[in-house]
């Protein structure tokens, strides 16, 4: 049986989670939430982030929108993802919600601001 | 020149997060309020942090910095609150109707009066001349909030390769997101044996992309004539003494500081309000009304949060108060202190609790050190008010008590930890 120490990024409380696994059996400890548990099951299989960037607009007055993606993506896809969201620019004036890129690893990535505002 | 003149209820001094909650909370219980932002947009410091994690306790999900903000400005604009942009305010003085607030604007200079004010201006980063550095100056040295404000505002980089000192929030925050963007980050640097910032960010910033964080270490001398050309970073002993003989050299053309933050109390002290040495921002009661009667702080004038969220309601609440104390100007109340142990706690907010006032209280406390497993208990002579668990505590989190109804029987409130 093998178990490992990880911090739960979940909410800011960052729970110390004590993770093992025995005959591909996890079982968390630590966790005060149902989120935590799930959190230490993907972080120990499949680990996902959210991605927050900034992408470059036309608009002198902002030349920059902040987005995230909807979604969570793969974590070893976060430096490529980059590389996407680099090479984007943004046109028109976007509200918060509206999709900036359509499909990044799985997932959308929409602005986080009201340009108008 | 002759000055525009106006009057309001209550004036909040900036359109952050807790002035927009302060502004949102004294409007809807029936004060005529004025908010005065500096910048060109409301949303304060939240409009550059793009990162997510704010909102869960306040909206129970996880906003980013502008959606979180978003959401007051939306509901802001939408209750026609007055508000100037670009405008700033040059001196602050109490008069017999309250006080007189002068400011400048793009329409020109403002003479505001008010029966309130709420000090909502938020904190400072402490920069390189509050940090004792040796070495040349020069460019190349920004705080972490400066080097996020030219990335995700400005869309220009600062750094191809930089050290980062101080393990704070936005220095961690900073390094995921000058890695993102293609820059270097050779490490995180803390003078303390544990970081500052929360876990969560030590995990999802530095570990997720390998950023080493050395612990007792810190940035002894810069080197660079034009530019930032390298750093020395040394180990320090337990009193945080470098140790000479672990000195190394770094190449980089940057470094950035995410070394504390201070309240930004100018204009509450020209209006003579009483700052606490421990906190850095205002002494105040429960209804977080400082020793001026009629002026109320609160966010992270009051004390640094860590949360945006504990900001927002402390916001909420000098609102409120601020708009009832305009409806009964004449209260005073007899004042007792809120006592607690120095060594155990760093601070506690509020210093004071006004018996006549509101009953219910929220305490904001952090404590000295790490501690596991105590009970912090609130009482009032022989009466235990709140007694509550802690599984960890340390001083980089802050820590909430919520009082419904404090039955102040002693001539104090005292607060304690034990095991």
């Amino acid at each position: 049986m093998s178990s490992t120490e990880i911090v739960c990024i979940v909410c800011p409380n960052g729970c110390r989670l004590t993770v093992s696994q025995s005959d591909g059996e996890i079982s968390v400890q630590g966790a005060t939430c149902k989120k935590g548990i799930d959190f230490a099951k993907t972080e120990l299989t499949a680990p996902t982030r959210s991605l927050t960037s900034t992408v470059d607009t036309v608009f002198s007055d902002m030349p920059r929108l902040p987005v995230k993606t909807e979604g969570e993506i793969p974590k070893d896809k976060l430096l490529d993802a980059m590389k996407i969201i680099r090479n984007t620019k943004v046109t028109e004036r976007l509200k918060t919600g509206d999709t900036v890129i359509n499909d990044l690893f799985g997932t959308k990535v929409i602005a986080t601001a009201d340009m108008n505002i | 020149m002759s000055m525009l003149k106006l009057n309001y209820d209550v004036i909040v001094l900036g359109g952050g997060p807790a002035g927009l909650a302060a502004a949102i909370s004294a409007h809807k219980n029936g004060a005529k309020v004025l908010v005065i932002e500096r910048e060109k947009k409301l949303g304060g410091i939240l409009k550059q942090c793009v990162h997510d994690g704010f909102g869960l306790i306040y909206f129970g999900e996880r906003l980013t910095g502008p959606e979180y903000a978003g959401k007051f400005i939306g509901e802001f604009l939408s209750l026609g609150i007055d508000y100037k942009i670009n405008a700033f305010v040059t001196d602050a003085k109490k008069d017999d109707d309250g006080f007189e607030i002068t400011v400048q604007s793009a329409e020109g200079m403002l003479c505001c009066s008010t029966k309130a004010v709420v000090i909502a201006c938020g904190c400072r980063e402490r920069t390189s001349r509050q940090v004792f550095i040796h070495g040349d100056r020069p460019a190349g040295i920004y705080t972490a909030g400066t080097a996020q404000y030219y990335v995700n505002i400005l869309g220009q980089m600062p750094t191809k390769r930089c050290v980062i000192l101080g393990s704070g929030d936005i220095g961690m925050i900073m390094a995921r997101r000058l890695t993102l963007e293609g820059a270097s980050v050779e490490g995180v640097y803390e003078i303390k044996d544990t970081p500052a910032g929360l876990a969560r960010n030590v995990h999802q910033c530095l570990r997720d992309f390998d950023i080493p964080l050395h612990l007792s270490t810190t940035v002894t001398n810069v080197y660079g004539e034009k530019r930032v050309e390298a750093v020395e970073v040394c180990k320090v002993d337990k009193n945080m003494n470098p140790i000479p003989e672990t000195a190394r050299r770094i190449e980089c053309d940057a470094l950035i500081l995410s070394v504390g933050l201070l309240p930004e109390n100018e204009v509450a002290q020209m209006l003579g309000v009483h700052l606490d040495p421990a906190t850095k921002g205002a002494v105040v009661d429960q209804t977080l009304m400082t020793n001026v009667p009629g002026v109320f702080s609160c966010g992270n004038a009051l004390h640094v949060n860590d949360l945006v969220d504990y900001v927002s309601r402390s916001g909420e609440d000098a609102g409120k108060s601020a708009a009832e104390y305009c409806k009964n100007l004449s209260t005073t109340s007899k004042k007792i202190p809120v006592e607690y142990d120095k060594s155990k706690f760093l601070y506690v907010v509020p210093q004071h609790y006004s018996i006549d006032y509101d009953a219910s209280m929220t305490i904001y406390f952090r404590a000295r050190s790490e501690f596991k497993n105590q009970r912090v208990c609130v009482r009032s002579g022989n009466v235990e008010l709140i007694n509550k668990k802690f599984r960890n505590l340390t001083p980089s989190e802050m820590e909430v008590l919520t009082l419904k109804e404090t039955n102040a029987v002693g001539d104090k409130i005292t607060i304690t930890m034990e095991d």
